[in-house]
């Protein structure tokens, strides 16, 4: 595993760790924040003022009872009416503002969301296949969809919580000081426990959140698993374990969800019983003072009700820290992976391929992945431009990491890989990717129509284009036959489609990119006979300008190679025209004996 | 690629919100007896909070106004023990439905999974996995929240709303009132809000399950995506579909920000309307200033709640949504599904007989034909069959009918004289083993996936190393020695990747192993290199002498190991015999399978 998912698998770790975690992910988000910034701020102006209009409510209701009421029994109405007028001033205020402040925070928030998804699918898809490999296909997806989630929950709810709650509370302190200096006394007093508990609480819930973050990545990892190997599980009875496996992970993630909801059990009630107290606390000053004369009833109402409502939006608070708690720990995972160095790095300096001729130069390569398995001791390759070249050698001989070096899957460990004279590492990844296509055994097809699926190959192709590359690897005809044609939804009424098929549509869409220097990786091997002739024949024209590499088991397709190459423990043994090796006696003469024979 | 879009729209609002949360009753049943105790508390707290009030207009009134200071202490004491016990209470609110509510969660993820297992292959066929990885990560979370404190709030704070007009409307009832029928457009309100915001709440969730597909496909398709360098291109869509998320979250945002506006404008509308009210009651002695300010107290005692009916309300929305789109999977109906009376084999021989078996989608579109067209068929025990075919003329559905991955849809199949769908399926599948041409391995060690259709073996460890070792054996799998761990060597998902040849022959091994009557084998040497492949066959005849074995087969290689072939044209079998027959009789089996003919027998 890399030193990422390790790193993700503990839910301890050293201070230093720690602090570089989260200096990470606190640069992460001020990028986030900063295209966004003004709106934020605005929304910060707007709900300042709507929380000044709330917190003078209960100052102008204390108001009309001490001095309205007096001026009520004297017969004038007036201030009364005037004082209410006032409360209703302050209440619009303070209810527009406060929707006003949920729609630009949305927009803000929303923004921040988006472009974090953005930046996470980018950098996931930039990131090379070793990565992928080691760090799995589960995690990747858990941290874009429920680390995201994690972060959606606080921005949606929990951030406009503390806000809110901030502003609250501090104007609520200020007007209860402003009121009546003895109570804010109290309040400061009760400061101390409250920032004692919260400290508590920071320290145990930061592991807590960790663990359930791991927790619900396994419970993920395991359900994409089953899911998309439903088959399997079903053919092989494994229901049951699969079942038994599901439920560990589903009972750990409970029991780490249990813990730190406990936490909040204690915070919750120790934040009320706080205010509780203070309340209590301000009350009995408070009455004392108003039968010494020293406090007006009125008053009294106002000082007990604002600390009362002090101590309100710490509930809010707590549900923000318990959203801030979770997403701090996704937005961690989340900044792990943005920061996930490429390997194949994209060029500081690009070099353009306008017209690219295809002339392959591998110059002293070695490679060895990252376990130090060496792979390609040390290679030379010279391949003219518009050759065709048939590589055979037994499974493990290293074809398939050459052909991933020269589609720049993987960079060499040392030693370089020249198109056209240029090193593949400062080529423009525009015209890397224009220049050479790589079809594997895996033919992928993503959602969408039978025709998308082949015009990923060129963005923008017209219906004819598809249709010709169809034709010229012999696809045209199924794809007729599919109940909406070309339109065909592939996962939908009619339109699965055989690995026989997929491999077509795929070749279709290799067809249709057009490029340079084409790499079949075992592409023909799930086609059926009949399909792999038609496609020989396509190969024969389409090959014709282009150099191509084939890696193919069967050697059929060795007939329309200029060249073949004999790989074994990652050297080549073996390099001719394939007439004179066949003639000859040596490996590619004996494989292809034994190939003929299994022909019949 | 496009929008996808998921295979159930949302449901018509037929069954009402109540209606559709009652289906969680079931899972509820253990939790409930808790969950009510837990509002018991619940309410408990809010209604010493609603007694704080009262203390202190009985203190306004009295100690305050006649200026005895001894009544100060015990009035202060009562309020001080209310504050405890409702923080008290809180605590209590948690212990009791921490468990509880967090067990029903699992107990509602545990069973979705079940039951996703237990649907057939058609099912998924159909649903994204990211559509389903949605429902069973935040859907359910979501209804475990409501359940431990969405729903209590909402009852417990209604019940405190009510309680307090009740207290408020007692103290006078002029007042009351007036704050009563100020509060009424908020009601009204609130239950239209519950129509809008519904809708909105359930396309961003689907909108999200769709983007969960997006990235879901794009992590699991990274190989083509690189290989044309459609990175980019494909973060065009993504992003459209964030985009598209984007703007219903923004419309959802007015939806929360107008009910804020109602929720705190109305109140302040009938504080005002009571201060003017209450002031002129008070100066008609009608009221006594201590009942005005116990009056307001109250009233801010109820805005807690009354604020938050707004946000319990549409999470309470939202759960209706998630709950729907759980029951959508809860509800599929499994077609494929266990017999009422089951039958058993107890001695099975193999003798495997399509009787006009037919195949055929159930949506696909009406006028196209059956994918299998009528297929008569006999494996004899003992027997191998290799079914040749063009790509697309129906082999691998005719292979997925066997262990029921798929039932045909008219006509049977039969294992030895009994119809495979009286079987039990955990039964059949005993009896059929089955290599796919994609092989799937699963996160485990070597040894468990291999081992996987031997559970039997699990207390056997002697028996199970030595059929592990003659499986590999004969799949040419030593391979798996040279692992890091060598047959522990964590491989899959979580593991280390094998290559296609590597994956493939591990998949046979596993067929192998499970020893079944049946052996079903897709094309299952595709990726190995002509030498492996001879071995592979070699070591495969040993096994095939004694098992049936149905065989897709593309190369003449694979039909040798066959005693018969039957050749499948468009859902049909138009062709059976010994292959030397079958090359001799029928142009298009040669077409099909020779790759020595010419291109005049091509064009035939």
């Amino acid at each position: 595993m890399s030193r990422l998912d390790v790193e993700e698998e503990r839910s301890r770790l050293s201070r230093a760790e720690s602090r570089e975690i989260r200096r990470r992910s606190r640069r992460l988000l001020g990028s986030l924040v900063a295209p966004v910034r003004w709106r934020l701020l605005g929304a910060l102006a707007v709900i300042v003022m709507s929380t000044i209009a709330q917190v003078a409510g209960p100052a102008i209701l204390a108001f009309g009872i001490d001095d309205g009421l007096p001026e009520f029994l004297a017969g004038r109405p007036g201030p009364v009416l005037l004082i209410a007028a006032a409360y209703l001033g302050t209440a619009v205020v303070g209810a527009l503002g406060a929707a006003w402040f949920t729609m630009l925070a949305a927009q803000a928030n929303q923004r921040m969301l988006y472009d974090l998804r953005r930046r996470m699918y980018l950098h996931a898809q930039r990131l090379s296949l070793e990565f992928h490999e080691s760090y799995t296909s589960g995690r990747i997806i858990a941290r874009q969809t429920s680390d995201l989630e994690a972060i959606r929950e606080l921005l949606d709810g929990g951030l406009n919580g503390l806000v809110r709650g901030v502003l609250f509370m501090s104007f609520t302190g200020v007007a209860l000081v402003a009121l009546d200096p003895p109570s804010g006394l109290v309040l400061l007093g009760a400061m101390v426990p409250l920032v004692v508990l919260v400290r508590w609480f920071q320290v145990r819930s930061e592991v807590a959140f960790r663990d359930t973050r791991v927790f619900s990545a396994r419970l993920i990892v395991h359900f994409v698993e089953t899911m998309t190997g439903i088959r399997a599980v079903q053919a092989f009875r494994t229901e049951a374990r699969g079942a038994q496996r599901f439920a560990e992970h589903v009972e750990g993630y409970r029991a780490a969800t249990s813990r730190s909801i406990m936490l909040f059990g204690v915070l919750d009630p120790g934040l009320k019983l706080i205010g509780n107290l203070s309340v209590v606390a301000v009350l009995l000053i408070g009455a004392l003072r108003v039968v010494d004369g020293g406090l007006e009833v009125g008053a009294l109402l106002a000082v007990v009700l604002y600390t009362r409502r002090f101590f309100d939006p710490t509930a809010q608070m707590a549900g923000f820290y318990n959203a801030y708690q979770s997403a701090s720990a996704a937005l961690e995972k989340i900044s792990g992976v943005l920061a996930q160095d490429l390997s194949v790095p994209d060029p500081t300096s690009p070099v353009g391929l306008a017209v690219p001729r295809g002339a392959v130069d591998f110059r002293a390569v070695r490679f060895a992945y990252r376990d130090d398995r060496v792979v390609l001791p040390e290679f030379d390759l010279r391949i003219p431009a518009g050759q065709t070249i048939a590589l055979v050698g037994s499974t493990g001989a290293g074809k398939s990491t050459l052909a991933k070096l020269l589609a720049r899957f993987y960079d060499p460990s040392t030693g370089r890989i020249e198109l056209d004279g240029v090193d593949l590492r400062k080529l423009h990844p525009k015209d890397l990717r224009r220049a050479i296509v790589m079809v594997t055994q895996e033919a992928y097809l993503f959602s969408g129509t039978v025709g998308e699926n082949i015009a990923l190959g060129k963005p923008g192709a017209t219906q004819e284009e598809i249709e010709a590359a169809a034709r010229a690897v012999g696809a045209h005809e199924f794809i007729l036959e599919l109940p909406d044609g070309y339109a065909t939804d592939v996962n939908k009424r009619g339109g699965r489609v055989s690995a026989g098929q997929r491999q077509l549509i795929s070749f279709a869409r290799a067809f249709l990119a057009d490029p340079a220097v084409l790499i079949l990786d075992e592409a023909t091997a799930s086609l059926d006979i009949p399909s792999e002739r038609l496609v020989q024949r396509g190969l024969e024209t389409l090959l014709a300008d282009r150099t191509a590499i084939i890696i193919a088991h069967r050697l059929s397709t060795v007939a329309i190679a200029h060249r073949v190459l004999v790989m074994e423990h990652g050297r080549i043994v073996e390099d001719g025209p394939p007439a004179e090796l066949i003639g000859g006696t040596g490996r590619f003469a004996k494989l292809h004996a034994a190939w003929r024979d299994s022909l019949v | 690629m496009t929008a996808t879009t998921t295979p159930a729209e949302p449901a018509p609002r037929a069954g009402g919100t109540l209606r559709t949360l009652a289906r969680l009753l079931p899972f509820l049943r253990p939790a409930l007896p808790w969950l009510v105790l837990g509002m018991i508390a619940t309410l408990g707290a809010s209604a010493a909070a609603l007694g704080i009030p009262l203390v202190l207009q009985a203190l306004v009134d009295g100690a305050l106004s006649t200026g005895d200071s001894g009544q100060i202490l015990p009035a202060v004491l009562v309020v001080l023990g209310l504050g405890v016990v409702e923080a008290g209470l809180i605590a209590a609110r948690r212990l009791l439905t921490i468990g509880p509510s967090t067990r029903t969660e699992s107990a509602i993820r545990t069973a979705f999974y079940r039951k996703l297992q237990d649907l057939p292959v058609a099912f998924h066929d159909r649903w994204q996995s990211g559509q389903l990885l949605s429902r069973v990560v935040g859907d359910i979370g979501l209804i475990r929240r409501w359940l431990a404190f969405g729903v209590l709030y909402l009852i417990v704070n209604v019940l405190t709303i009510l309680g307090g007009f009740a207290v408020l409307l007692a103290w006078n009832w002029i007042l009351g009132l007036a704050f009563l029928l100020c509060s009424i457009p908020m009601w009204i309100y609130g239950f239209r809000f519950e129509k809008t915001y519904h809708v909105i709440a359930r396309r961003a969730q689907d909108q999200q399950g769709d983007l969960a597909t997006a990235v879901e496909e794009s992590v699991h398709g990274i190989r083509v995506l690189k290989a044309f360098g459609r990175g980019a291109h494909s973060l065009d869509n993504f992003s459209r579909q964030a985009k598209e998320l984007f703007g219903t979250e923004l419309a959802k945002a007015r939806a929360d920000g107008t009910i804020w506006f109602m929720l705190l404008f109305i109140p302040d509308v009938a504080f005002a309307v009571c201060l003017v009210t209450g002031v002129a009651l008070a100066a008609g002695g009608l009221l006594t200033v201590g009942e005005l300010v116990a009056f307001f107290a109250t009233a801010t005692v109820l805005r807690g709640p009354v604020e938050s009916i707004g946000f319990l309300l549409s999470m309470t929305l939202d759960t209706r949504s998630a709950t729907e789109r759980l029951f959508e999977i809860f509800d599929a109906e499994n077609p494929v599904a266990d017999p009422a009376e089951p039958k058993r084999i107890d001695d099975p021989r193999g003798r495997l007989e399509f009787r006009g078996a037919r195949f055929r989608y159930q949506d696909a579109p009406a006028g196209t034909r059956d994918l299998l067209d009528g297929i008569d068929l006999v494996l004899e025990p003992g027997e191998t069959l290799a079914l040749v075919g063009l790509t697309g003329s129906g082999k691998t559905t005719l292979t997925a009918l066997v262990p029921r991955l798929y039932d045909v849809t008219g006509g049977e199949v039969l294992l030895d004289g009994v119809d495979l769908r009286d079987l039990p399926r955990s039964d059949l599948r005993r009896h059929v083993g089955m290599a796919f041409e994609e092989a799937t391995l699963f996160s485990d060690t070597v040894r468990a996936n291999v081992l996987l259709g031997r559970p039997d073996l699990d207390d056997d460890p002697a028996e199970a190393e030595r059929v592990l070792r003659e499986s590999l054996d004969i799949a040419q799998a030593a391979f798996v020695d040279d692992l890091p761990l060598g047959v522990d060597t964590l491989i899959g998902e979580e593991g280390l990747s094998l290559s296609g040849g590597q994956r493939q022959r591990l998949a046979l091994a596993r067929a192998i192993a499970a020893r079944p009557s049946v052996l079903v084998l897709d094309d299952p040497l595709s990726a190995l290199d002509v030498d492996t492949e001879a071995r592979v066959e070699e070591g495969l005849r040993r096994v095939l002498s004694t098992t049936t074995a149905l065989v897709v087969a593309h190369r003449p290689s694979t039909v040798a190991l066959a005693d018969r072939v039957a050749l499948l044209e468009r859902g049909r079998i138009t062709a059976l015999g010994p292959h030397s027959e079958l090359l001799a009789t029928s142009a298009h089996y040669r077409h099909v399978i020779s790759s020595l003919d010419d291109e005049r027998e091509v064009s035939a």
